[in-house]
């Protein structure tokens, strides 16, 4: 029996095969899931800014630039090797697409950016993205064979 | 003390903002009420120190597919007001508002611009109450909108509150259309700055 295992808003969990891990609704927020084929350890980090600028303490799950290093040491500790991660990423859509404020407009944007910049500092490899347009997603990561299934609540359902 | 942070909020400010969620929510569903010629039921506003996940949870899970409407607060007031209407309510609306059943899955142009302007109008009735309480200037933005799920559509608040403060306070009230049961939200959010003006405007102590 494989179990779900919940990761909400400005977290990250890891989970092993067979198990799942699962984020709900991401509109401008970003999955990242992360996967080790061999060890068959997966982990999934649901980033809401792009950077904790100052505030580096607080939160760190919050923030693409703190949250997927944490990710990684979190699975290597469980056995992953960094070698071989692989990434795949969701979200960062944008929700209200005629709602104009500085600081959130382009936040999908500017987190999507800041996630791939994380992932390409830490040289892993992004092998499937799913990211931008305008509607909200909910990501199903599978430990036991690294696909990334998204449900949408418009658009059906896909695996990547 | 001085209120710095939402979680420096006494009794007396919540009080008062319940009071400004009455007044406000009032105000908009007696304009809907008149727009759509039929009663609206409103309950008693709660006023919540907003944390993300309980907020979802309780307003119907994090993938309800719901109709969001987001306006943003300008002038003396800052911050946003949200309006998260249920799919049979948005329905009920468009058919009593464009006199054809169009289903929210084929909603277009029309369909829309029908519901923003709902949202203008019941924005600008609550607005309008707060502000002849409080003598203080605001004005709406244009609404946006969208129809998704529910968790996706209420991140957009938590994120913009989210570099500033953990929290954020969400004065919400429910609304219902006649013999309706599903429930619809107003959620109004001030920032800190316009709660401070808010209260002072109104003698409260900070």
């Amino acid at each position: 029996m494989s179990q779900t295992i919940k990761v909400g808003i400005s977290d990250l969990n890891i989970a092993r095969s067979p198990d799942v891990l699962v984020t709900y609704a991401l509109g401008s927020c970003v999955g990242i899931c992360l996967y080790d084929r061999v060890t068959k350890v997966a982990g999934l980090s649901h980033i809401m800014l792009p950077s904790s600028g100052m505030n580096r303490d607080n939160q760190p799950y919050r923030y693409a630039d703190t949250a997927i290093v944490m990710l990684v040491q979190k699975m290597i500790a469980a056995g992953a090797d960094k070698r071989r991660l692989t990434a795949k990423i969701a979200g960062g859509a944008r929700m209200f697409a005629t709602f104009t404020d500085n600081n959130l407009s382009n936040i999908g944007q500017r987190n999507v950016a800041a996630v791939k910049e994380a992932l390409s500092k830490l040289g892993i490899p992004i092998i499937a993205d799913d990211t931008g347009k305008d509607y909200g997603r909910t990501v199903f990561f599978s430990a036991d064979n690294g696909q990334m299934c998204i449900k949408s609540a418009n658009r059906g359902e896909w695996v990547l | 003390m001085a209120l710095q942070t939402y979680d420096d909020l006494n009794d007396i400010h919540l009080d008062v903002l319940r009071e400004i969620g009455n007044i406000g929510s009032g105000n908009a569903a007696s304009a809907l009420s008149t727009m759509l010629a039929t009663s609206v039921n409103i309950a008693v506003p709660t006023v919540r120190i907003m944390d993300y996940e309980e907020v979802v949870e309780k307003l119907g899970g994090p993938e309800q597919m719901i109709v969001g409407l987001l306006l943003k607060l300008e002038g003396d007031v800052q911050g946003m007001i949200m309006f998260l209407l249920h799919q049979n309510f948005a329905n009920m609306l468009l058919a009593s508002l464009l006199g054809e059943e169009i289903p929210l899955s084929q909603i277009d142009e029309i369909g829309y611009s029908a519901l923003q302007e709902v949202a203008n109008i019941m924005a600008a009735s609550y607005v309008n109450a707060v502000a002849a309480m409080t003598g203080l200037i605001i004005n709406i933005s244009v609404p946006a909108m969208c129809v998704d799920m529910l968790g996706a559509i209420l991140s957009v608040p938590a994120i913009h509150y989210a570099n500033i403060s953990d929290k954020i306070i969400l004065i919400e009230d429910e609304f219902r259309g006649n013999e309706m049961h599903a429930p619809n939200h107003i959620l109004m959010i001030p920032d800190v700055d316009s709660l401070k003006k808010i209260m002072t405007n109104l003698g409260i102590e900070l």
